[in-house]
């Protein structure tokens, strides 16, 4: 079960990097989500996929009774997922009040903090 | 990790209370996160805010200076949250590397802290200043006392959220669009770093680092270990803006009001820094010789190329963004050296670059705001106007290139001798290179500002120069670039007590027994 997760997650990863290169800021963060959920899915494997025995142990036993289901990467996940969505969120915002007042989302036309072709440094004293 | 069955139960099963001096390692979050918290809710009582942020500082230097007292004496200090068994629980341990660059960044934020009294408007007070600021140092505090390496990606997330809080603060044009470089970078970095961790996971089967120490050795330098391992590099090294990843650095510092450019540029590249030297030396030391050289060329390049880039700029802020990068290179430097000896340079490096970039940033802060300006075409007769400020600015220029007897020459001194140890002198021609070309541009943005009669094309006289700021407003200001000043001076003339702290610090990265030992308890 592992092999075909794996290959959904290169296709989420080759997605995002792909929309990452473009040079349109609504691209860009599509392409960053993209790419925070193929680490999400990522994680998962990386746990190993098990059948869905929960990881319960046995009442009077001191350790679980025979192979369970991994629930740590549950919780990096779920970690992971509601830190992406918040910073994505807070990006979303800034980038739409960027777009509000600099009247562009393409990133050649963002040179406002560094513009193109600035004043030379002073050569004497 | 014991397999199932034969788990020592008697010590999972321990109800005694945790010493109550062992909550030190913890109390960092603890404080900043309570305070953040009153901060957030006291947003409408902007005159409140900077006393509680800065008696919340005043708390967070305390306790690390009592951490670092009884790390230094007696070894590691490790607590796990919900008294869970190590590997299980997240480890929160404080060894000699980490309490020393919590001491140092905690200084630091009390002295920006006090700064933004006069300089942070109160109606930017009312959008957030002091909470981002005391919860961007949760995050770095977090960072670096956590022993699990997942909970280090959460810290990273914890004080990039809070700086992007600082970063905008302000909202003009400029910041907005230095704010999404900012952002959209380093997000794309701590999401490198989740997927350096989730494959980590996946090949050693654990998230803290002591456990992982002995693991990653046992994999040797199998494919897959390295492959992680550069990973890893890639992800701190754009966090630490090292050369080629160090575009968004220049792009977005310049932007955010003076007291959180210091902040940002004194504390957030020196945590990349810091998670290079944690992971790749004392969890990877196999992989760190691998990538040696690689490292030590973006070193190299960092050094000599932010050297440049500091003299081809006309925005004092800009080039003191390069000034950082250029510092970053020679930690780099000593890390790609691993020796015992290059590795306490690099922290050394690194306590002396938080104190002396912060306090670049504030100077030139009020230098800007007495000049009106931050171009150096515009500025000029600061020395006429601001004798005392003139002579902190020149300390702090002497101290960033490494001149005597100022903070940054010993640290180029461990790196330089370590590197001829090595027998690459090739290295420290390059390390002195950039001390050389950080004096010049620093001179120069010196001589323009200050020793200059005016601004350019302006006859020397009274006329032209600008007007002091009122004495009340100046003193505020200077206090805190003149008391990071003296730290600088203070290092630079005795040495020794922080050479002894980061050559532990060095030694405890390269035989982590202790630390280890520290966590699970008991024999090694």
């Amino acid at each position: 079960m592992e092999a075909p997760i794996a290959i959904l997650v290169g296709f989420f990863f080759g997605g995002g990097i792909y929309l990452m290169l473009s040079n349109s800021l609504i691209r860009i963060l599509i392409g960053l989500v993209i790419l925070s959920n193929g680490v999400n899915l990522l994680i998962f494997v990386s746990g190993r996929i098990f059948r869905e025995v929960p990881p319960i142990i046995p009442e009077g036993a001191l350790v679980p009774d025979g192979v369970t289901a991994n629930p740590l990467p549950q919780a990096l996940i779920l970690t992971a997922i509601v830190i992406s969505f918040s910073l994505f969120a807070f990006i979303l915002v800034l980038v739409f009040r960027a777009y509000q007042a600099i009247g562009s989302d393409k990133t050649p036309e963002l040179k406002v903090a560094e513009p193109l072709g600035g004043p030379v440094p002073p050569e004497g004293y | 990790m014991a397999m199932p069955g034969t788990v020592d139960l008697a010590r999972a099963l321990v109800l005694a209370p945790t010493p109550l001096a062992d909550y030190l390692v913890i109390a960092p979050v603890m404080v900043t996160v309570l305070a953040g918290a009153v901060l957030v809710m006291l947003r409408n009582f902007p005159r409140l805010q900077p006393l509680i942020a800065i008696a919340a500082m005043a708390a967070l230097v305390a306790n690390n200076a009592l951490l670092l007292a009884r790390v230094a004496v007696s070894g590691p200090i490790t607590m796990t949250m919900g008294r869970w068994l190590p590997p299980f629980g997240i480890s929160f341990s404080a060894d000699v590397l980490g309490a020393t660059f919590a001491l140092a960044a905690s200084v630091v934020a009390l002295a920006v802290a006090v700064y933004a009294m006069r300089d942070v408007p109160e109606g930017l007070r009312r959008y957030g200043f002091y909470p981002c600021l005391t919860l961007m140092m949760t995050g770095v505090c977090g960072a670096f006392l956590t022993g699990d390496i997942f909970n280090l990606y959460v810290w990273f997330e914890v004080l990039l959220i809070a700086s992007f809080g600082l970063i905008v603060l302000g909202n003009s044009r400029e910041q907005l669009d230095g704010a999404i470089r900012y952002a959209i970078l380093n997000l794309l970095a701590t999401t490198l770093f989740l997927v350096a961790i989730g494959y980590l996971y996946g090949v050693a089967g654990t998230l803290n680092m002591a456990d992982l120490v002995d693991r990653i050795r046992g994999l040797g330098e199998a494919a897959p270990i390295n492959t992680i391992a550069a990973l890893f590099i890639l992800a701190f090294a754009m966090k630490a803006a090292a050369f080629p990843l160090h575009f968004w650095l220049p792009a977005s510092y310049h932007t955010p009001a003076i007291s959180a450019a210091a902040l940002f540029a004194g504390l957030l590249t020196k945590v990349g820094v810091y998670a290079l030297l944690r992971v790749l030396v004392m969890l990877m030391p196999a992989q760190r010789a691998v990538f040696g050289d690689v490292i030590l060329w973006v070193a190299i390049v960092t050094m000599i190329g932010a050297g440049l880039g500091a003299i081809a700029q006309s925005d004092l802020r800009r080039m003191l963004g390069y000034f950082v990068i250029s510092g970053i290179g020679a930690m780099l430097a000593g890390i790609a050296l691993g020796s015992q000896l290059g590795l306490a340079g690099a922290a050394f490096y690194a306590v002396h670059s938080m104190i002396v970039s912060a306090a670049l940033y504030l100077g030139a802060g009020v230098a800007g705001r007495i000049g009106g300006s931050f171009d150096l075409r515009e500025t000029g007769g600061l020395y006429a106007v601001a004798p005392a400020l003139a002579a902190i600015v020149l300390v702090l220029v002497l101290a960033v290139g490494g001149l005597p007897p100022f903070s940054g020459f010993w640290p180029k001194v461990l790196i330089t001798e370590a590197a001829l140890q090595a027998g690459r002198w090739w290295l420290a021609a390059a390390v002195l290179l950039s001390g050389f070309l950080t004096t010049i541009a620093g001179g120069r943005a010196f001589g323009m500002a200050f020793w200059r009669g005016g601004a350019a094309g302006t006859p020397d006289g009274a006329e032209a120069l600008p007007r002091p700021l009122p004495a009340a407003e100046m003193l505020g200001l200077t206090l805190p670039v003149a008391f990071l000043a003296a730290l600088a001076i203070l290092i630079g003339l005795f040495p020794d007590p922080l050479m002894s702290l980061t050559d532990g610090a060095a030694l405890g990265l390269l035989d982590p027994a202790a630390y280890i030992r520290s966590v699970f308890g008991g024999g090694p």
